[in-house]
């Protein structure tokens, strides 16, 4: 039996998996959970995980959750080049410091700007108050500039002369406020030169398509079935109003 | 060297005190405040592991980790942080899967089968957000902003916070835990440790977490003899004295340089 992915590619983490199971030519199945749906909430995915969140693997009766367990997973099942996930110590200990610091790093201050400018306007049918979104632009402009000053600088990828996991896991959560509308590349040349490599190594044609959905999010929105949206609302008073 | 050298002169026992001052500089050193829970992790693993090390103390109470110094070291301003000669690492997670590989530890702690290892992974990357986020949150609500700010924190916003660290602890016995003794099974490895120094934060103010979860209180006693009695109860008495912090801050003016943090909490 292949590998399952159970993935919506509108999330960050659901795309790094999709484009790294793809460039390196593994076989899987993929599984749509379309989270604005609810698919996340169905018995046979609960089955899979519990949390109810994506991404997650099945592999026989193996089921995983988490993004960079389930790449470290891939990498080491399907010997993947080594540069993905190097053996050399330095080097490893590098991919392994980034994608340890993402996730309170850049993931929730993307993500929260494409709640702010997308999905909350349409739920709610008003704009979050201007001081938080402010304060989580702020948010976002200081993980940034940690990304260029500290896990760049002058290398041209994060681990150095190649690419490896910690820049596909960091590509994908810096496109998600470009979803949002919010170019996070304008001004920022060496943020600019990255994204060109890693688009590059990747393969055009393959990280276009990850990202299709969240680039053409607006009419997705358009179309959302709000109803179905319902269970956000207590969260996002909590957090934005 | 120094062998080869001893039928020699003088220059011999230079060559010898100049691979001392080497190999000094060359000790791995950790930059460590155990009011930290991943300091804490880090602390306990280079230990029970007998791995060598110089103990660099930073001061968070005062502010250390905004100084020119620790700037120079890491950017990002926090602890912990590793420097081994020329490399530097920061992350408790990269730190401790670095030192399993350098010092070949025990296997449970890193398991190189690949189900074994992707459950520790699993459950490392999971934490930051459920675990640490919530019981961090919990630890400023309760003992750091009524000490920085004079005033205790909204009930509503405790509530919430307890609310978000309950379904965080849930998730842990049903899904992380279950009825394994460990996360991984029959042994301990870096994810208990990294669960154990993150659920032991909140009770330093006086919230025992594992309180009514006799499962979760079995695990931890179980963690804590694995590790030993001795170096867990080392490693949290700082946190169970955050008492002492009061007089800390009245000193020296921390309440300015920690309102940038305050804000984000409350954002």
């Amino acid at each position: 039996m292949p590998l399952e992915l159970f993935l919506d590619l509108f999330s960050q983490p659901c795309r790094s998996v999709y484009i790294f199971a793809k460039k390196n030519n593994i076989p899987f199945d993929f599984k749509t959970i379309s989270l604005m749906e609810g698919h996340q909430y169905g018995e046979e995915f609960g089955k899979v995980n519990m949390m109810r969140k994506v991404p997650a693997i099945r592999d026989g009766d193996f089921c995983l959750a988490e993004s960079v367990a389930i790449m470290m997973y891939m990498a080491e099942k399907y010997k993947t080049p080594d540069y993905w996930y190097p053996a050399d110590l330095h080097k490893r200990a590098r991919v392994n410091e980034y994608l340890s610091w993402q996730h309170m790093g850049i993931r929730m201050h993307g993500s929260k700007m494409f709640w702010i400018n997308v999905l909350i306007p349409k739920i709610m049918g008003r704009g979050v108050p201007e001081e938080k979104k402010n304060a989580a632009m702020e948010e976002l402009n200081g993980s940034l500039k940690m990304i260029e000053e500290k896990f760049l600088q002058d290398r041209p990828f994060i681990a150095g002369d190649h690419i490896s996991l910690a820049d596909l896991v960091a590509i994908v959560e810096v496109y998600q406020p470009v979803g949002a509308c919010i170019d996070v590349f304008e001004g920022r040349p060496k943020l600019s030169a990255w994204r060109d490599r890693v688009r590059q190594e990747i393969g055009p044609e393959l990280f276009d398509e990850a990202h299709q959905g969240i680039l053409c999010c607006q009419e997705m929105v358009n179309s959302l079935d709000v109803n179905k949206m319902e269970a956000f609302k207590p969260r996002i008073v909590q957090m934005f109003f | 060297m120094c062998v080869r050298d001893r039928g020699r002169s003088l220059s011999s026992i230079n060559m010898c005190e100049r691979q001392r001052s080497l190999f000094a500089i060359m000790t791995l050193e950790l930059f460590l405040d155990l009011h930290s829970q991943p300091c804490r992790a880090v602390y306990i693993f280079a230990k029970k592991a007998n791995i060598p090390f110089e103990f660099k103390k930073v001061d968070l109470a005062s502010g250390q980790q905004y100084g020119e110094e620790f700037g120079k070291l890491s950017i990002v301003r926090k602890v912990p942080v590793l420097r081994d000669g020329d490399f530097i690492l920061t992350e408790s997670i990269a730190i401790l899967m670095y030192l399993a590989e350098k010092f070949a530890t025990p296997d449970h702690w890193y398991p190189v089968a690949l189900q074994q290892r992707a459950r520790v992974n699993e459950y490392l990357s999971w934490q930051h957000k459920a675990i640490r986020e919530n019981g961090s949150k919990i630890f400023w609500f309760r003992a750091m902003v009524p000490l920085l700010t004079g005033a205790p924190v909204g009930q509503e916003r405790m509530d919430s916070a307890m609310e978000d660290l309950t379904s965080a602890l849930a998730v842990f016995e049903q899904k992380f835990l279950q009825q394994r003794c460990f996360i991984t099974g029959k042994d301990i490895s870096l994810a208990d440790l990294v669960a154990i120094v993150e659920l032991m934060q909140p009770v330093g103010t006086g919230l025992d977490v594992f309180e009514g979860r006799p499962s979760l209180s079995a695990w931890r006693d179980r963690v804590k003899k694995e590790i030993g009695a001795s170096l867990f109860d080392e490693a949290h008495q700082v946190i169970m004295n955050v008492h002492m912090l009061p007089q800390v801050f009245e000193d020296n003016g921390m309440l300015e340089l920690m309102k940038p943090q305050l804000k984000k909490l409350f954002n």
